[in-house]
């Protein structure tokens, strides 16, 4: 067997001299979130100095900018996923879009009870996913590219649909739809806490993360994500199903599209043709933010989650601080730059550590 | 040692040939391997390596010629199938992730899981600890299997893609240029593993085009050159330089030394 082990007992590890101790601390600081965790701890004590007397660090404040971290979290914690995997998805803002406009139409014009509407806006939001992931992976095209052209067709064909069929853009008129209370308590109801009402969005936000890091960290599914966008063919070599892994993330950044469609459709209880343009790229930069590498094979959910949550402070913390808040996507712009700058470094110090 | 004593190889190809639309690119090539010996495939680039090894791993179906594995005939439709009945293939550069920890990389599209149903969940415990444990066996001590494997240097990863290779049971070891891209003592390193699989009783096929580092670890030699075989030779029978001289094909040393000394003789008249 072994041939020049000592027989007893497990051998000492020879030490290399050139290797400093690293301990668990250091193994912290390597953990992709991390720059992530230390930026919104950062942005948080910077708007609570500047706007803390204007309602920043108040419970109705924090409620504000909770929820608009929650409804591009959903987004970005699904986008994460995608692009540990090695893919982009510039199509989740249409189909936001689209699947809200979907369950206006249905629910409205065509009087469905609000539920089977927003099942068909899912089947919807699953059918994109599945092309999306088929087509990158048919034609080897890069996906930032596949989902450029599914973003126009999609948010034009909404536009186009919506017109032909109503002769609108706007659709209102959600509430009066069958089935609304319900949709309501579980999409749109609020939680009284200390006077200020909590958006029930922060919940699937967190539960959305939660799941998330648990496929991610603590499944073998989780582990061929790591592996597809670390390297498709050492991944494809060791019987990783490469195809099947890809294809479902692009299906479940979809599906994460519908739900805040869901959301914002029963919030506002009604659809516009233009919503949820742009979410794509603020999207792409909460996942940045939250260490995921553009490249592939390494960053988090939680990161993600940390990302949407830096984006919602400073996007209210800018109007909390009462600047005019034209200045926000230069905020946004810059702090994107920073990460990347920081996650180099970051990951630099993985590879060495 | 005598490998060839009665026994039937694990693998065993008998004139084939593999042709791409009109290119030959290997034409009526034997060769074989036996449980617990080092087959080395020598020759040099163009000579039919890739070629011949992903016919052996699954990747290419032969145009001609038959492949027996344990004296059965076999036809692999994917990689996948060839790793299943125990030919695992580590390739030079794609073999590990460089971002994702020793011991995600170690189980990559194998986890070990506990739990059922949606509940399952990938057991990073086990993982580890086996992780830890086939390393050792193969003499690599690790501070942390929860490490990036980019941490590792060339050498250590050629050694976790073998002992992985061997922890999730292959018979047929076939390692691509995995001393290519290293220096001379992390080639060492690499050279010693593939004498602890084959003293686990791995047939070992080394492609190389690097005679000094088949010559100490094989058994057997098999040369190819503009996609034929020049014959499978024993250690016993054949000298490190024969090989160098077969591989290169001698008249063009021959002819190339001749012409350095030409080169020489114009810089002293200068």
């Amino acid at each position: 067997m072994s041939v020049s082990q000592p027989a007893i007992g497990r051998p000492a590890a020879p030490v290399d001299e050139r290797v400093a101790r690293g301990g668990s601390f250091r193994r912290l600081l390597v953990r992709p979130e991390m720059g992530a965790l230390a930026g919104a701890v950062a942005v948080w004590l910077f708007f609570a100095a500047v706007a803390g007397r204007n309602g920043f660090l108040s419970l109705a404040g924090t409620a504000t900018y909770l929820q608009v971290a929650a409804e591009l979290g959903i987004l970005a914690v699904a986008v994460a996923l995608l692009m540990i995997g090695g893919e982009f998805d510039l199509s989740v803002g249409s189909v936001l879009g689209a699947t809200g406009m979907i369950v206006s139409v249905l629910a409205v014009q065509l009087n469905w009870n609000i539920w089977l509407a927003m099942a068909a806006a899912l089947a919807f939001a699953l059918v994109i996913g599945f092309f999306n992931g088929y087509l990158v992976l048919r034609t080897g095209l890069p996906s930032f590219i596949v989902t450029l052209g599914t973003l126009y067709i999609i948010r034009g064909a909404t536009i186009a649909a919506t017109r032909l069929l109503t002769g609108r853009t706007q659709i209102g008129g959600l509430d009066k739809a069958p089935g609304f209370d319900s949709a309501k308590a579980v999409f749109a109801s609020t939680v009284s806490f200390g006077g200020a009402s909590f958006s029930i969005s922060i919940v699937w936000w967190l539960l959305v993360a939660a799941v998330a890091t648990w496929i991610l960290l603590r499944t073998s599914f989780g582990n061929w994500i790591f592996g597809c966008g670390g390297n498709v063919q050492a991944a494809r070599n060791v019987g990783v199903p490469v195809d099947r892994v890809k294809i479902t993330l692009f299906m479940a950044t979809a599906a994460a599209a519908c739900l805040v469609a869901l959301i914002q459709a029963v919030t506002f209880t009604g659809s516009d043709v233009l919503r949820g343009d742009g979410q794509e790229f603020y999207a792409i930069i909460a996942v940045v933010v939250g260490g995921t590498l553009l490249t592939g094979g390494y960053g988090s959910a939680i990161g993600a989650l940390l990302g949407a949550l830096i984006f919602g402070m400073v996007k209210q913390g800018i109007v909390f601080a009462r600047v005019d808040a034209d200045w926000f996507q230069v905020v946004l712009g810059a702090m994107l730059l920073i990460a990347v700058l920081i996650n180099r470094f970051v990951r630099d110090r993985a590879m060495r550590a | 040692m005598h490998p060839t004593n009665g026994r039937t190889p694990l693998i065993e190809v008998q004139n084939i040939s593999k042709q791409f639309d009109n290119v030959i690119a290997l034409e009526d090539v034997s060769m074989s391997v036996y449980s617990g010996e080092v087959m080395c495939l020598l020759g040099d680039n163009g000579a039919g390596k890739s070629t011949l090894i992903k016919i052996l791993s699954g990747v290419h179906q032969p145009t001609r010629g038959t492949f027996l594995f344990e004296g059965h005939p076999v036809r692999f439709a994917s990689p996948r199938a060839a790793l299943d009945v125990g030919i695992a293939t580590v390739y030079q550069d794609l073999a590990m992730i460089p971002l994702l920890s020793i011991s995600r990389n170690f189980f990559l599209g194998s986890e070990p899981t506990l739990g059922w149903g949606p509940f399952r969940r990938f057991d990073i415990r086990t993982a580890d600890r086996v992780t830890h444990d086939e390393l050792a066996r193969m003499g690599i001590q690790l501070r942390d299997t929860a490490q990036p494997v980019g941490t590792l240097s060339g050498g250590e990863r050629q050694s976790v893609a073998i002992a992985r290779a061997v922890h999730f049971g292959a018979k047929v070891l076939i390692l691509d240029e995995p001393t290519a891209a290293l220096g001379v003592k992390e080639a060492a390193v690499v050279l010693r593993y593939i004498a602890q699989a084959r003293a686990r009783g791995l047939g070992v096929i080394f492609i190389t085009h690097n005679v000094h580092h088949a010559y100490p670890i094989g058994d057997r030699f098999t040369l190819l050159n503009r996609g034929r075989s020049y014959g499978t030779f024993k250690k016993s029978d054949v000298t490190r330089e024969e090989v160098v001289q077969m591989m290169a094909g001698g008249e063009e040393l021959d002819s190339l030394s001749a012409e350095l000394a030409e080169f020489s003789r114009t810089d002293l008249s200068t």
